[in-house]
């Protein structure tokens, strides 16, 4: 007897996840539930359509079994002639209409409620951009960048991976508890994706349009989650994790924050009025171009053929230096040079400028000072 | 395939004979056997760099293929797949079935036929070629997602906004010629309800073909205007809008997946009722479905986008559509099952992967299914959920669909039967294969990992494992295939006119192997004959 | 079945696909249309107000809804840009100006375009701006300032339930700072 794996298998591998009951286990298998009211019911809504699926499937794959065991030659030599019923087709037309309109109404109240953005507490803009996340507190007005902060060494099998290998970042976005959270979702340079399972949040980020999403989180914890549209060479490189903390304690972490901004504020100042020898700026850039520009340009300064070229010998960087810090400021527009402004302070912009037209084949003997790039903004 | 040396090139170099045959020939059957090789060519390439995605993707970390490689492969097997193996062979069995299924004596439009297969060896040379350009290949995904495309594409862009416009006039061309062919070329009393399925499901693909081929050489258009001419249509600095792309785009998209079914769809109707022997079950209705879902197909492109940012009423009114969409193709899986019912069927390796296209496909019906339900969408969409989705219409769908026709009609072709018993070795090869490539990554993508990556966090690499074992073994699997298919050519049992016992239908009445020529006078058909 | 039948239904349907391949440029027009009235990913009107659209709007009533303004400078875009106003409260129906601030950090002058976005999508076609320097391009010289308004009324139709509107800008590189030429070809799409 014939019969076929394909189905066999898969109904019994579903079988097979059904039935254990370890809850560990079965989220290997499945969708897991999240954590905020809005990821259980689409979870369960998920949920639901499997079994009408898996229910139906026993139902036609049985009869097909059954059938080909039934009704092959050699137990059923003279075939049936039949060859048509009106009765039946109505049938089979109707009732799996009845099914997608049972499934469709939980489907449609989940839908109206994840599309309910109304009546926020706070507002967080997420921005993508090749291949990082920033995060805005609207209310607050404070912002960061969030990179991936799974070592190279890591990715290219050097050093053993970690537990959250690529999925680990070094400003989490931190969200208080038991707020509705408004996200606005947009990009730099292509269309990203902020996705957090854990959530059912997915959002697209889309160039020169906001989208909007909410949600609202009952538990503190760590969450992580991954972008979910390809947007070009490290699309596998831009993790997003999310730290839910109580009401108060984030508070005090904004506070912090600001702090914090105003300290780096100090700090800058301090760094504009210092005259920094090369050997400083040399250590600092070195840092800071492993750190942001190795992605693209290679820690040998060689690049990756015309798209990434090569900064050791390149005319920007033995070149005028306002060129180069310009380039490096303000980026190129449609390309994945980006704007190093915003996200760096004049001393690291500085230091990296530094770095650049010193190493490999490029001996300017330039020093650039904070304060010139200061002056620059 | 065609065992009829040309006797008017006789006095050139035997050579320049072979060649001269194969470029200038206007006969479908040849032509028909021209559209297989390539496909079965580039199956092979594109498989190859499946395996080698496979092979990045069996451990996390980077090994094999850097990040900016791993694109370019992704990109290229999604194209090649779609546009090189699949379409080139549902026109490749067109060209062969259709004339000897109506009792025509070839296409209506034989040189056009010449014309729009030697496009696509330029088209896929240039596609291909574009590995090894400055900037490499295209490096954006089959979906090729403005702006990536059009503003950060690489230079080889062109090569691939080209390629693509061969190709588009290469399948409108062939679409035509199909259409023109059944309208204008049916046997006398071949009447519309009476042809066979294959005919009916090809008919409808075609003018899907003919509708939204244009519309993917339109936005290709735009792209290359909006890389080189300063337009904006997907710019948003100039006032464009990227996720008009998308629009834009999947409107040639969805009914491109119909396209890429449908005939598979047919070759399952002719092959079940001759292995049940037993006319197939409910033949009106198949029809109807079939048109159904023609139609369906062009209102439902949204559901590639819900989580663009659509409005309420737009997500709610493309799921109630697109779940819609199960009803007829449900009444088609029953009715393949109502003619499998109280037949009296036999299992010869058409037979099975036939069997296998209709539980694999409704396996990633029901996942499309669920994919529908835009709530989980949300959490579906962009994963591995979808790749297994998509992989399951379409491997076990097209792909054994047509492996199904030709198992069955390469007897009729080449006049040898296939090994029976290495057949059914590659058909049970190929089901382990394909379910334990695709099936874990229904697990990967409800855990959490996203399509198009090259590396993966540690929670998802059992799976992974798994899927680049069967994915090792399915391209392996295929190696046998080529062999099961040269081996008969060569030499076999020789087949009888009627091939089948069950099979019924024009093609089986004329001799094994089919001559160069057929129906030179049109054979009549019985006005109480039936499908 | 004759060869004349082959050649018309070859043309007629040569005439289909050619006829597909201008709707694929017609659903570009068709698109910017569907946006407008249903308000599909929040692209909203770069065009004045025509004054009979506002004119009819009712007598202002007590509703009150908040607009949240935002600002960004897109890559290689060397202006500073934003809002002095994070958002405001306003009357449907009633007249308003909301002021954002640029400053060009470049040492060479340089024209952006501003491209406004609003969320919810929906809202979209309930904002009505009556002046916005988003309706043409704007230049600044090497390191100069320069406020820039925005005066818009909300439609007072505006469905119930939304409360809150997000009114983004991102402003664009139109000149080539390299060449430190105009190329203000590269927005001619507006018309």
């Amino acid at each position: 007897m014939t019969s076929l794996a394909g189905g066999l298998k898969s109904g019994l591998c579903v079988l097979i996840v059904w039935s254990v009951p370890h809850a560990a286990l079965a989220s290997k298998f499945n969708m897991r539930p999240g954590i905020t009211e809005m990821s259980v019911r689409v979870q369960q809504i998920h949920q639901m359509g499997l079994w009408v699926c898996i229910i139906i499937g026993l139902l036609v794959f049985g009869v097909m079994f059954y059938s080909m065991f039934a009704h092959r030659r050699s137990r059923n030599p003279v075939p049936a002639t039949f060859s048509e019923s009106l009765t039946v087709e109505i049938i089979w037309t109707l009732v799996p209409i009845l099914i997608l309109v049972a499934m469709a109404i939980p489907a449609t109240t989940a839908l109206r409620d994840i599309e309910d953005n109304e009546d926020s507490d706070m507002t967080v803009l997420i921005t993508a951009s090749q291949w990082k996340w920033h995060y805005k507190y609207l209310d607050s007005g404070i912002s960061f960048y969030s990179n991936i902060a799974t070592p190279q060494e890591q990715i290219d099998n050097l050093e053993p991976k970690g537990e959250y290998y690529l999925l680990e970042v070094d400003n989490p976005l931190v969200l208080p508890t038991n707020k509705k959270i408004r996200f606005l979702v947009t990009a730099d340079d292509v269309i990203h994706s902020w996705w957090l399972p854990d959530f059912a949040v997915k959002q697209d980020a889309i160039p020169g349009f906001i989208n909007e999403a909410w949600t609202r989180i009952p538990v503190t914890g760590i969450f992580r989650g991954q972008c979910a549209e390809l947007c070009g060479l490290k699309h596998a490189y831009m993790p997003i994790v999310v730290d839910v903390r109580p009401e108060a304690e984030f508070d005090a972490w904004i506070e912090s924050q600001r702090i914090a901004a105003e300290l780096a504020g100090e700090a800058a100042v301090a760094a504009r009025a210092k005259t920094w020898t090369m050997n400083e700026l040399l250590t600092i850039g070195e840092a800071t171009f492993v750190k942001h520009c190795a992605t693209c340009h290679e820690r040998d300064g060689m690049g990756q053929g015309d798209k990434y070229p090569a900064l050791s010998g390149s005319e920007i960087a033995t070149g005028a230096i306002e060129d180069h810090l310009g380039r490096v400021m303000e980026g190129k527009a449609d390309t994945e040079m980006q704007a190093w402004a915003p996200q760096l302070s004049d001393l690291e912009i500085a230091a990296v400028i530094t770095y650049e037209r010193n190493s490999w084949n490029n001996n300017t003997d330039d020093i650039i000072q904070p304060i010139t790039v200061y002056e620059a903004r | 395939m065609v065992a009829h040396a040309q006797t008017i090139h006789k006095q050139r170099h035997p050579l320049l004979a072979f060649a001269a045959r194969w470029l200038f020939t206007t006969n479908h059957k040849e032509i028909g056997t021209l559209y297989l090789w390539l496909s079965f060519g580039l199956f092979f390439i594109a498989g190859s760099m499946a395996m080698l995605m496979r092979l990045e993707l069996f451990e996390p970390g980077i090994q094999f293929i850097d990040p900016i490689f791993y694109n370019q492969v992704l990109t290229l097997h999604g194209l090649l797949m779609v546009f090189g193996v699949v379409m080139p062979a549902f026109v490749g069995l067109a060209n062969w079935q259709i004339p000897m299924m109506i009792g025509a004596p070839d296409m209506a439009l034989p040189r056009m036929n010449n014309f729009s297969f030697w496009l696509l060896p330029f088209a896929f040379a240039m596609l291909l070629s574009t590995i090894f350009m400055e900037g490499g290949a295209p490096n954006f995904g089959w979906t090729f997602y403005a702006p990536l495309s059009t503003t950060y594409g690489p230079p080889s862009t062109d090569f691939f906004i080209l390629g693509v416009h061969l190709m588009g006039i290469s399948s409108i061309m062939g679409a035509i010629n199909i259409i023109v062919t059944i309208i204008n070329m049916r046997a006398p009393g071949m009447t519309y309800m009476k042809m066979p399925l294959f005919v009916w499901t090809w008919l409808i693909t075609a003018f899907l073909l003919i509708m939204v081929m244009p519309v993917l050489a339109g936005v290709v258009t735009m792209m290359l205007t909006d890389r080189h001419f300063g337009t904006s249509f997907f710019d948003a600095a100039g006032g464009g809008d990227p996720v008009m792309f998308q629009h834009i785009f999947w409107f040639f998209g969805h009914p491109e997946v119909y396209i890429m079914i449908l005939p598979g769809f047919g070759i399952a109707s002719q092959i079940i009722p001759t292995f049940a022997r037993k006319k197939l079950f409910g033949y009106r209705s198949m029809v109807y479905a079939t048109i159904s879902i023609a139609v369906l197909s062009f209102v439902v492109w949204g559901h590639h986008m819900f989580t663009t940012g659509m409005p309420l009423f737009a997500e709610l009114l493309i799921m109630y559509l697109t779940m819609l969409i199960a009803v007829p193709t449900g009444v088609k899986v029953f009715n393949w099952v109502a003619t499998m019912w109280r037949g009296s069927m036999t299992f010869e390796t058409p037979m099975l992967f036939a069997i296998g296209f209709v539980m694999m496909f409704t396996i990633g019906g029901f996942s499309g299914l669920m994919l529908a339900l835009v709530p989980a969408d949300f959490q579906y969409h962009d994963t591995y959920f979808v790749v297994a989705h998509f992989h399951y219409v379409l491997y076990p769908g097209a792909i054994f669909g047509t492996m199904a026709a030709v198992y069955y009609w390469l007897p009729k072709w080449c006049g040898n039967m296939y090994d029976e018993r290495l057949g059914k070795i590659h058909f049970w090869l190929a089901t382990i294969a394909v379910n334990l490539t695709f099936f874990p990554m229904h697990f990967t993508g409800l855990a959490g990992m996203p399509r198009r990556i090259p590396d993966y966090s540690l929670q998802f690499a059992d799976f992974n494992r798994m899927s680049s074992m069967g994915a090792w073994l399915l391209g392996l699997t295929q190696v046998l295939f080529l062999y099961i298919v040269i081996k008969a050519i060569r030499k076999g049992a020789k087949a009888t006119d009627q091939v089948w016992e069950g099979a019924e239908g024009l093609e089986w009445t004329i001799p094994s192997p089919a001559p160069l020529h057929t129906f030179q006078t049109p054979p009549i058909i019985a006005e109480d004959a039936v499908h | 079945m004759s060869r004349r039948d082959n050649k018309k239904h070859t043309l007629l349907l040569f005439a289909l696909a050619g006829g597909m391949f201008g709707f694929a440029f017609a659903l570009v027009p068709l698109y910017d249309v569907i946006c407008e009235v249903t308000g599909l990913n929040g692209k909203t009107s770069t065009q004045v107000a025509l004054a009979e659209e506002i004119e009819g709007f009712a007598v202002p009533s007590d509703r009150s809804v908040t607009i949240e303004f935002l600002a960004r400078a897109a890559r290689g875009m060397p202006w500073e840009f934003r809002p002095l106003e994070q958002q405001m409260r306003v009357q449907p129906g009633t007249m308003n100006v909301a002021i954002f601030h640029a400053r060009n950090r470049a040492r060479i002058a340089v024209i952006g375009q501003a491209v406004p976005s609003v969320s919810p999508g929906r809202a979209a076609r309930y904002l009505k701006k009556i002046e916005c320097f988003c309706f043409e391009q704007q230049k600044l010289p090497a390191g100069g300032e320069m406020d820039m308004a925005v005066s818009f009324i909300i439609d007072p139709d505006l469905p119930a339930d939304i409360s809150k509107l997000t009114l983004s800008y991102t402003m664009f590189l139109v000149s080539d700072l390299a060449a430190g030429s105009d190329h203000a070809q590269m927005a001619s799409h507006q018309e």
